[in-house]
């Protein structure tokens, strides 16, 4: 386990009494492309939201880069979390910022980068993503499919060990997704650990190391894409699969 | 008997509304620190904070001001505290003004999606720099508009305190009258003056809501 990089153990969250994860265990490599498929409802959300914290856990443990999350200490959670980047279903860009003061913030107050510093960081980030030009434009003039972009570079300011992607193109006008998926796709090339949930199968297939079911709050099947996708042991996933198509 | 002029009139009317300027200043910076502290107290999820802070507005909200001015008053004399008029009235407004501050404030806030909350979590920032950059400044474009409503009010809330004493721009009006006998000028000129003081403020927060559009 000398590469773990996310380690999840007998993970247990409940909402009221209403149990959605019922005791999760995965352990994520450095530079692993994790897909998590499954139902709406069943959990792999709320599972990503656990990895940062935005989700608090009542019992099991998970560990980032080998330090243990710890609700309720401020100073556990912003060192864990500058592990942890994460991009959004809703892009969730401060519209009162411009582009690049959206990038810039977090580096500028976590990371006490200088003013220069942080805009070079920005430009460069920026251009990463394609969107050199756009440094000083305001999030509400971009499209949805740069919106996004923005928020990844924004993300990657934060130089984070693992990345986060909730749904993040599902919010998406067709034609965008691809801008998107990828800048993410390019992510993975360079060997950023990944853990996106996604109902892009045709990505999860191309990109990911390993695919992860999960149903009814359980991690029902996990495997290689080409094992999962072309040969689905339970019948769960083989009628989720199927009625995709 | 002496003759007032209407310039005389005018003249300690004047003078009277430098109390009832003071008095809202005393009211708005008073309460609005009371207000920014409970509001941040029940953001950050201060142990108590949020049934406390709930109950404090209720009381306020739920009782009339005038209520509230003449506990101040005799109520803290009946403790041996003898407080003058201008303390008392300037304490009741000054918890009245936080009470609906506070919840204009938290109304504000609550406005801001969730997901602004939750990438600046997620960016590792610390909830007073979350405040500050991000949830802060997104609130206060909304908060303008009702707040200076509400600054609006309490001008015209102070006259209140003129039933303790309080010798502010209602008072001097009445003892004035007492006076001249000419009720309907003096509180012409008076109503006149309250417009003067809150015209002004509701117009500059119609430009300030403008020029806050966009940062």
């Amino acid at each position: 386990m000398a590469d773990s990089i996310v380690n999840i153990v007998a993970l247990r969250k409940r909402f009221g009494t209403n149990e959605v994860l019922k005791g999760i265990d995965l352990d994520v490599k450095r530079g692993e492309v994790i897909a998590i498929i499954g139902k709406s409802g069943s959990g792999k959300s709320t599972l990503l939201r656990c990895v940062n914290g935005l989700e608090v856990f009542q019992e099991g443990s998970l560990e980032v880069d080998g330090q243990p999350l710890k609700h309720g200490d401020p100073r556990a959670m912003r060192a864990l979390r500058q592990h942890v980047g994460m991009i959004f279903q809703s892009f969730n860009l401060f519209p009162h910022l411009s582009v690049g003061r959206n990038v810039m913030l977090a580096p500028t107050l976590v990371k006490k980068h200088n003013g220069p510093e942080a805009e070079q960081q920005a430009r460069k980030l920026l251009e990463r993503v394609g969107l050199a030009d756009k440094f000083d434009a305001w999030p509400d003039q971009l499209s949805g499919g740069q919106q996004q972009r923005v928020a990844i570079a924004r993300a990657l300011a934060m130089q984070p060990s693992v990345m986060l992607c909730d749904e993040i193109t599902s919010a998406l006008d067709p034609e965008l997704v691809g801008e998107v998926l990828r800048v993410v796709e390019g992510l993975a090339e360079e060997g950023m650990t990944l853990m996106m949930v996604t109902h892009e199968m045709n990505f999860a297939r191309k990109v990911s190391d390993r695919v992860v079911f999960m149903h009814a709050g359980r991690i029902h099947e996990v495997g290689p894409p080409e094992q999962l996708f072309g040969a689905p042991q339970t019948a769960e996933l083989k009628q989720f699969l199927s009625a995709l198509h | 008997m002496i003759d007032f002029s209407l310039w005389d009139i005018f003249r300690n009317l004047l003078l009277a509304a430098r109390w009832t300027v003071g008095l809202s200043l005393v009211a708005f910076a008073g309460g609005g620190l009371v207000a920014l502290a409970l509001l941040l107290a029940r953001l950050a999820k201060l142990r108590g904070a949020e049934r406390g802070v709930s109950l404090y507005v209720q009381l306020f909200q739920g009782t009339p001001l005038l209520m509230q001015l003449f506990l101040a008053y005799f109520g803290l004399a009946l403790f041996g505290i003898n407080v003058p008029a201008w303390l008392a009235a300037g304490l009741a407004l000054t918890f009245y003004t936080s009470a609906f501050l506070a919840e204009i404030w938290r109304g504000c806030v609550n406005s801001i999606a969730k997901g602004q909350w939750e990438a600046a979590d997620s960016l590792a920032l610390s909830f007073s720099e979350t405040m500050r950059h991000v949830i802060g400044p997104q609130a206060l474009r909304i908060a303008v508009a009702p707040t200076v409503g509400f600054l609006v009010q309490v001008i015209k809330g102070t006259a209140l305190a003129s039933v303790i004493g309080f010798i502010e721009l209602t008072k001097a009006g009445t003892m004035i009258t007492n006076a001249t006998f000419r009720p309907f000028t003096v509180y012409a000129c008076v109503a006149l003056m309250y417009f003067a003081l809150c015209w002004p403020i509701s117009a500059w927060s119609r430009q300030l809501e403008r020029k806050l559009r966009r940062g």
